[in-house]
């Protein structure tokens, strides 16, 4: 059975957003459009985006590694959005996997963003209904697009080709090809939705070097910082971040904040 | 509870959907191709069309740039077209009306162009100084420099002053070509690549294709740069460094190649003119430029041809290339008349002598070890990984090679490293590291982009004085050209300035981009002359195109004694309502990108590959909005109805029907077969890059995709300063009045004849008193390091952070802001710190800031960032916006929690600082006139913290300094911020905008 998802190379995401435009303007003109936006030029601009891009610092100076993270719906295989829905609007296509809203049945009640552990849902408020990524299910059926571009719209778009797309249950695709190969993880696999996009983790070069480096780094900081008595609580919550951020982030492949921990004890 | 909901499930769901998802929406579609431009990078696009809407914008897949992808700008091109900050139509100054108030009344185009006209044809008439002309990004240099040229003014420029010329003006001057549109890193060759600073703004999506490639198939990428953002992100290694010290480390890194001999020795000398040899006989007129060989005549060659050498064989000095001589590349020698001399490398090895790895790091910031190894690395990746490629070439003395050296070893740089006062040396300092190493138009290091490499420097001359520039005669020489010597600046009789912005004077003798930053405060000043009527085309100098915001808006609209203006009129062409626009006396409509022709030609930046010549056209695909008109077709009307030479008849009837027309048939010189666009040429479009006009050349070039590639042959690709086929190929084209080979420059006798002429040991035009010392000290023939000037006009302790900016790769620039989808991305800015740094000050994450320089200061939101060294703080340029502008709300968070840290950097520094005597000179490097923008220090408190003088202002949460809104424009405007929800779906004509 065909699962088609998307897989993200964070090794190469530079944080551009040309995946948020491009299907922004793809699908508000398309059959799930159009993609409100309010005030749009008023105090606090609020749009309707299927895709957005999120960065996080991890580690602390002279070790930051800066990792840009998009995100949509997941596509997941056990959508916890689909059985909650209580007009059947929610649902997951057989033929392909695709998750998606049929706006004529939404009601808008919300109860799929509060069930989708992955924030990936956008409630358009002018419509009154739910809407997300649809794998631009009106572009890669279309047959009147070129062969090369019946793909998501973002996939085409996006600069350093960060983007895969393909059936992860065929085991010879690109897709899953870049899984096996490059340690491709889903988010929060412990919840059991079983997403279908999947993430390739940033490579760090020099992996053995973390421990010597977290000694380096007390030394940069500024004199007056190292002269800090204890350290603030905050300083306490951004590695505990970090922590979990990396893993998160960078999957199981390396983990230096643990390793830098794991040396010192 | 899912019980519940599966029973639920069961009631409602109905297995097959109400909506269909798959069903295109109604419409008639159609798809045009054009060139985007909604950045400086111009990829190829698709835009498909339905009910003559815009539906997509798409990466055209055909079109070698960008290869069907597209960034974040371009896939939002939809939101400029509909912008309700376009402009709709000639506005005027309302009579009586004070200018800044942004009161208007609509004019026709007849009445504007009859009142331009008129006044440009007296001023032509009298004195054509008194026009000024200087635009933004426009991309259309080859035809607004034209025009300014054919009417005689000198007052030309676009905005490199303020944006990298020390970039181009750096390497041109070393080895004829630079980053830029000019060249780039071979990525796909390239075993390590380096990237120092960076824009994100230039050939940005072809760079993220190759980084991303590079990376992919196991290439080491290490960014040095003061922030972790954008490429960086992706670096394997990230080497913070401070703001305006990659000078040092630069020069250190080439004194560890020398001391290691770690060089390209083979190239060094036979390639550069690292081995010719300089007399070194202070207090000679001669003194530091190279000892000429006997017989050369200065007619139609290159001096640097026709240079010594000190032959180790037979320990005389002989001809440079003498058959069988093996160049000295260290040693001091005596030639047989005694005369004291050096190899150039030599005198390099002397110079970076004290720029250690240690001295480096105290400067840099950057740990003495890591320098060390650094610059084995580099010599690691381009000597030892080198390779021998099967491809055969000619080498300039005509001996074929059957092989091709790599060196695998990439650079790539731009504004980081150019807007400071110290740029110019400090890229003369990456252009010799590059040459040392061999890297230069070698497979996998530096790679030139047609029509480079040029002369070093380009055979382009500007007016040297007041004779080149009489009243209705067309300047004699270029607005903007390449001086080799005093003798080519552009002075006065007096020795004074010729140029309103002081370019080619000896206070920025080599500013070949001019000086667009200080053009407004001279003219305002009436240094060095008043000016009458000043048009600015698409540049917001008002507002984050200028530095000292608040005082130059304030100057736009001084006035004199007698109530009139200061600059007595002004002239602002713009698509957007941007905060120039209130400043205008006249305000002209321009189109969108969507909704005009343009060339982006071999005659000015195209956007050649490495691989050959490549320039492109944008072709309407929607037509104009209201009664917005493109500024070529305003140009080409004025030079028509001011009889501009190149643009008439012999008889003095137009020449060119309008602006597609001029494209077509426009020649460099009569039958010359050279015009604006290189493509399908010939009176049947047969002939590529030279042949006579074709008619039908803006619909070939539509049938194609919108671009024109003629890739060279594998044997013309490389090495081409020294490549005999590629030497003559450009020579035939055009591109060079030479076929000589290009020799690099480590050594540059170019500036040595400016040092000569201040230490009063050369003949001929004088500096100044006050700036001899000036002049001799940084017209240093190689590269050294010190501090930007900004620094000797700082109090260091109390100012002791750097403060930088950085472009967004989602947003472009102020054109950007009005941009509803834009907007969400980057709506606001916020000053990045150092959590380090900012505890220090008692400012927690989110706390509103004080930011403080020598100058002013601004209120500001802090963010922490462990992505920035804790000496510098930095913002996003150009996201704050003034209140009211660009069709966004009063309140909207542009103006309310975005701000700008121009407010912050001046244009000037108090000459007295700089040991310059009285008044003013532009904080600008001293070579180029590069504004230095990115040596701003400050400090920064909390903004409810006590200020000096004791008074304590209450914590506002709104961004300091505000200014009031504008009026709302007197014209039809699509719906403007009153807009509560937009609902953008192409094909339902609400999106059409107003019709004429």
């Amino acid at each position: 059975m065909t699962q088609l998802a998307l897989v993200i190379d964070l090794n190469v995401c530079v944080g551009c957003h040309a995946c948020v435009t491009s299907c922004k303007q793809w699908n508000t003109s398309g059959s799930a459009g159009h993609l409100s936006d309010h005030e749009p030029y008023g105090e606090n601009p609020l749009g309707v985006f299927f895709n957005r891009v999120q960065t996080y610092e991890v580690m602390q100076f002279p070790q930051t590694q800066t990792v840009h993270f998009p995100k949509s719906c997941l596509h997941c295989e056990e959508p916890p959005c689909v059985p909650v829905c209580p007009t059947g609007a929610s649902y997951k296509r057989q033929e392909d996997g695709i998750v998606l809203v049929d706006s004529d049945k939404c009601i808008g009640c919300k109860y799929c963003s509060w069930a989708c552990p992955y924030g990936a849902r956008e409630y358009d408020d002018d419509r009154g209904v739910m809407t997300k990524c649809t794998l631009c299910v009106d572009r890669i059926y279309d047959e009147t697009i070129p062969p090369a571009q019946r793909r998501p719209a973002c996939v085409n778009a996006c600069p350093t080709n960060a983007r895969l797309f393909g059936d992860v249950h065929d085991p010879e695709s690109e897709v899953s090809l870049a899984i096996r190969e490059r340690g491709g993880y889903a988010l929060m696999p412990e919840l059991g939705t079983r997403p279908a996009n999947h993430y390739l983790p940033r490579r760090l070069p020099q992996e053995t070097k973390a421990a010597d480096d977290q000694t380096q780094r007390t030394q940069q900081r500024p004199a007056s910082a190292r002269q800090t008595q204890v350290p603030t609580p905050r300083a306490e919550a951004v590695e505990m971040q970090s922590r979990s951020l990396f893993a998160r982030l960078f999957g199981a492949v390396f983990d230096p904040v643990r390793a830098a921990v794991a040396g010192r004890e | 509870m899912s019980a519940l909901f599966s029973l639920l499930d069961r009631l409602f769901s109905n297995s097959k959907p109400l909506h269909d998802p798959l069903t295109p929406p109604a419409g008639n579609t159609e798809v045009k191709t054009t060139t985007c431009y909604m950045c400086a990078c111009r990829c190829g696009i698709r835009v498909h069309l339905r009910d003559g809407e815009v539906r997509f914008i798409e990466g055209n897949p055909e079109h070698p740039l960008n290869q069907g992808v597209l960034c974040a700008k371009g896939s939002a091109g939809i939101m400029k077209q509909v912008s309700p900050a376009r402009l709709t139509q000639p506005l005027r100054r309302k009579p009586g009306a004070e200018r800044g108030a942004g009161e208007f009344e609509p004019i026709s185009w007849d009445e504007a162009l009859q009142l331009l006209e008129d006044r440009l044809r007296h001023l032509r008439a009298t004195d054509p100084r008194q026009f000024a002309l200087f635009t933004g990004r426009d991309q259309m240099q080859a035809l607004t420099g034209l025009f300014a040229r054919e009417f005689g003014t000198p007052n030309y420029a676009a905005h490199g002053g303020f944006c990298s010329v020390n970039m181009a003006a750096g390497m041109i001057y070393t080895f004829g070509g630079s980053f830029w549109e000019f060249g780039g890193p071979d990525l796909e060759r390239a075993k390590l690549f380096v990237m120092l600073g960076t824009a994100e703004d230039h050939h940005s999506n072809p760079m993220k294709i190759a980084l991303s490639k590079f990376k992919r198939t196991g290439g080491r990428f290490i960014s040095i740069n003061p922030i972790r953002t954008g490429y960086s992100a992706i670096a394997d290694e990230w080497i913070p460094i401070r703001p305006s010290t990659d000078g040092a480390l630069l020069l250190a890194l080439v004194h560890e190649l020398l001391r290691t001999g770690r060089i390209d020795t083979a190239f060094t000398a036979e390639c550069t003119n690292g081995a010719q040899l300089v007399r070194v006989q202070p207090g000679h007129a001669e003194d530091g430029l190279f000892v000429p060989a006997s017989g050369a005549d200065g007619n139609d060659t290159d001096p640097a041809l026709h240079r010594l050498w000190w032959d180790v064989v037979t320990q005389r000095a002989v001809p440079a290339w003498s058959e069988g001589a093996q160049p000295a590349l260290n040693g001091h020698y005596r030639l047989p008349d005694g005369t004291p001399v050096a190899p150039a490398l030599q005198l390099l090895r002397e110079q970076v002598a004290h720029c250690t790895p240690q001295w480096a790091q105290d400067i840099t910031g950057i740990p003495a070890e890591r320098i060390r190894r650094l610059a084995q690395e580099m010599a690691q990746a381009a000597l030892d990984q080198s390779e021998d490629l099967p491809i055969a070439w000619t080498d300039w003395h005509g001996r074929p090679q059957a092989t091709l050296q790599t060196r695998p070893l990439a650079f790539h740089a731009m504004r980081g490293l150019a807007a400071h006062s110290n740029g110019f040396q400090t890229i003369r300092a990456l252009s010799i590291l590059m040459s040392l190493l061999g890297t230069i138009d070698a497979p996998g290091g530096f790679r030139h982009k047609a029509p480079y490499p040029k002369d070093v420097p380009p055979e382009v001359r500007n007016p040297s004085g007041p004779q080149d520039v009489q009243p209705d005669t067309p300047l004699n020489g270029a607005p903007l050209g390449w001086p080799t010597s005093p003798d080519d600046l552009a002075l006065m009789d007096d020795g004074s300035p010729l140029r309103i912005d002081k370019a080619f004077s000896w206070e920025h003798p080599l500013a070949v981009h001019g000086l667009m930053h200080n053009v407004i405060t001279n003219a305002w000043r009436g240094d060095p002359y008043p000016i009458d009527t000043l048009l600015i085309f698409m540049s917001n100098m008002a507002w984050n195109s200028a530095m000292n915001t608040v005082d130059v808006r304030q100057i736009l609209r001084d006035k004199r004694e007698d109530g009139s203006y200061r600059i007595p009129f002004l002239v602002v062409c713009d698509a957007f309502h941007s905060e120039m626009t209130a400043f205008a006396d006249l305000l002209l409509p321009d189109t969108s990108y969507l909704e005009r022709h343009d060339a982006m030609s071999l005659l000015d930046r195209p956007i050649s590959e490495f691989d050959g010549p490549m320039d492109s056209v944008r072709v309407p695909v929607l037509p104009p909005l209201a009664q917005t008109r493109p500024f070529q077709e305003v140009l080409v009307e004025l030079a028509s109805r001011l009889a501009l030479p190149a643009f008439v008849l012999p008889t003095g009837s137009r020449r060119f029907k309008d602006y597609p027309d001029f494209i077509v048939r426009y020649e460099t010189a009569p039958d010359s077969g050279i015009g604006f666009l290189s493509g399908w040429r010939g009176a049947d479009g047969s002939k590529s890059l030279k042949g006579e006009p074709n008619p039908r050349q803006w619909e070939m070039y539509a049938q194609h995709n919108c671009v024109h590639h003629h890739p060279l042959p594998e044997s013309q690709r490389y090495r081409r300063n020294w490549n005999r086929d590629y030497l003559d190929f450009a020579q035939s084209m055009g591109w060079r009045r030479r076929n000589t080979p290009i020799i690099i420059a480590l050594y540059s006798d170019v500036l040595q004849q400016f040092r000569l002429a201040a230490l009063g040991q050369r003949p001929g035009r004088q500096p100044p008193e006050h700036l001899r010392a000036r002049v001799a000290h940084h017209f240093d023939p190689l590269p050294f390091w010190e501090p930007p000037l900004e620094h000797a006009a700082t109090d260091l302790a109390r100012y002791p952070l750097a403060a930088v900016t950085q472009r967004p790769m989602a947003m472009y620039h102020a054109w950007d802001s009005q941009n509803a989808w834009l907007r969400q991305i980057h709506g606001h800015n916020r000053l990045y710190v150092n959590p380090a740094l900012a505890q220090q000050h008692g400012i927690a994450d989110g706390d509103w800031l004080w930011i403080e320089s020598s100058w002013g200061r601004v209120r500001a939101r802090c963010q922490y960032s462990e992505a920035v060294e804790p000496g510098t703080v930095w913002t996003w340029n150009a996201v704050g916006k003034a209140s009211g502008f660009w069709g966004l709300h009063p309140r909207a968070e542009e103006s309310q929690t975005g701000f700008l840290l121009n407010h912050l950097i001046r244009e000037e520094l108090p000459a007295q600082a700089l040991g310059l005597g009285q008044g003013v000179i532009s904080n600008s490097d001293p070579i180029t006139g590069q504004a230095g923008w990115y040596d701003l220090r400050v400090r920064i408190t909390p903004a409810d913290a006590p200020l000096q003088d004791g008074q304590t202002l209450p914590e506002a949460a709104q961004s300091w300094p505000q200014f009031d809104p504008p009026q709302a424009l007197p014209h039809p405007r699509v719906p403007g911020h009153q807009t509560r929800v937009l609902r953008y779906f192409a094909g339902r004509g609400r999106h059409k905008g107003v019709q004429p």
